[in-house]
């Protein structure tokens, strides 16, 4: 498809949705990384403490990954829904 | 070359008849159900079969996932949460070997069709809701209902809460569905880089072993994936156990 008809198609626009959705995928990443690096620096801190919130650790990274998946959906919806 | 996304095709392998439009069918996925629930019993029934005070490998590995799974549970829900092991044992079982062997080349992953993974889900939320009202009558409804909040806020936290817990099937079935068929695809993907690189002949095919060896990090990562997505959905449905036991917040 030459770039003026694709322009002029709604397939433009599900491509610049899939796109978009793209950009919260990066900030659930921002999220997991934060999580994660907190609880390092947090059990760097104090070792002894670290096991008892190793699964607090992957459940909020869990959630937060979630989210970012939700988007990964929605783009994908968009290339093949 | 085939698309990434052709190892999700559900094969019919032998057809028994048909409802309406819809074949009754042996599937490749229901094979590999067969295959999976059929490895766990077999394993699980081997490996305590001769259980010892002092257990032998096998047995060591069966008793190492049982600690597992009953501490993860136990310190989610407290003592009376143990009711529910058989469930929470089961689920988590059942998803890691599903998840394991998709990673077996050539094998089909069951746990990559949202289908599969919101039936598991739809069964975890259906036990909470049921358990929740059998036990608890209409205070289980207080588990929507937050103390200590504010009057004026309470509506926005209840609706906020309802939609939380409404969302919780869909995000527990997405996440592993999600996780799994994106590191599928990814996978195949890189894999098709090398075919590529190959067929396109010459200089550049030299960069082959790149993405090959791309491949092999993922495949690794994969693995780890696979046992942590288990390891999550087990988690969030020991939390969302923990509800049905004990509404109040």
């Amino acid at each position: 498809m030459d770039p003026v008809t694709l322009a002029a198609s709604a397939d433009a626009y599900k491509f610049l949705g899939a796109g978009l959705a793209c950009i919260g995928m990066g900030l659930a990443a921002i999220g997991v990384g934060n999580i994660f690096g907190n609880y390092l620096s947090g059990a760097l801190r104090n070792p002894s403490a670290a096991d008892g919130q190793f699964a607090r650790a992957f459940i909020g990274a869990a959630l937060a990954e979630g989210l970012g998946i939700f988007c990964l959906v929605v783009a994908l919806v968009l290339l093949f829904g | 070359m085939a698309s990434p996304l052709d190892q999700f095709i559900i094969k019919p392998i032998a057809t028994f008849g048909q409802i309406g439009d819809s074949p009754i069918a042996l599937t490749n996925s229901g094979l590999h159900m067969i295959g999976i629930v059929g490895f766990i019993v077999g394993a699980m029934l081997m490996s305590t079969r001769q259980a010892a005070l002092v257990p032998d490998r096998w047995q060591a590995v069966a008793e190492t996932l049982y600690e597992f799974v009953a501490n993860m549970l136990r310190d989610a829900t407290g003592k009376d949460g143990m009711r529910f092991f058989p469930l929470v044992f089961s689920l988590f079982l059942f998803v890691l070997v599903a998840n394991l062997l998709g990673m077996v080349p050539g094998a089909f992953t069951v746990t990559s069709h949202i289908i599969v993974t919101f039936a598991l889900a739809a069964l975890v939320i259906g036990t909470v809701v049921i358990y929740g009202f059998v036990k608890h009558g209409f205070r289980f409804l207080g588990l929507f209902v937050p103390s200590g909040v504010p009057v004026w806020l309470l509506p926005f936290i209840t609706v906020i809460e309802i939609i939380s817990f409404l969302s919780r099937p869909i995000s527990l079935s997405l996440r592993l569905f999600a996780n799994m068929l994106a590191g599928h695809i990814a996978l195949k993907v890189f894999a098709g880089f090398i075919v590529s690189l190959l067929a396109a002949a010459g200089a550049a095919s030299i960069l082959a072993p790149l993405p090959l060896l791309m491949t092999i990090a993922m495949v690794a990562f994969e693995i780890f994936v696979a046992g942590l997505q288990a390891y999550v959905f087990t988690v969030l449905t020991c939390i969302y156990l923990n509800d049905a036991l004990h509404p109040g917040h």
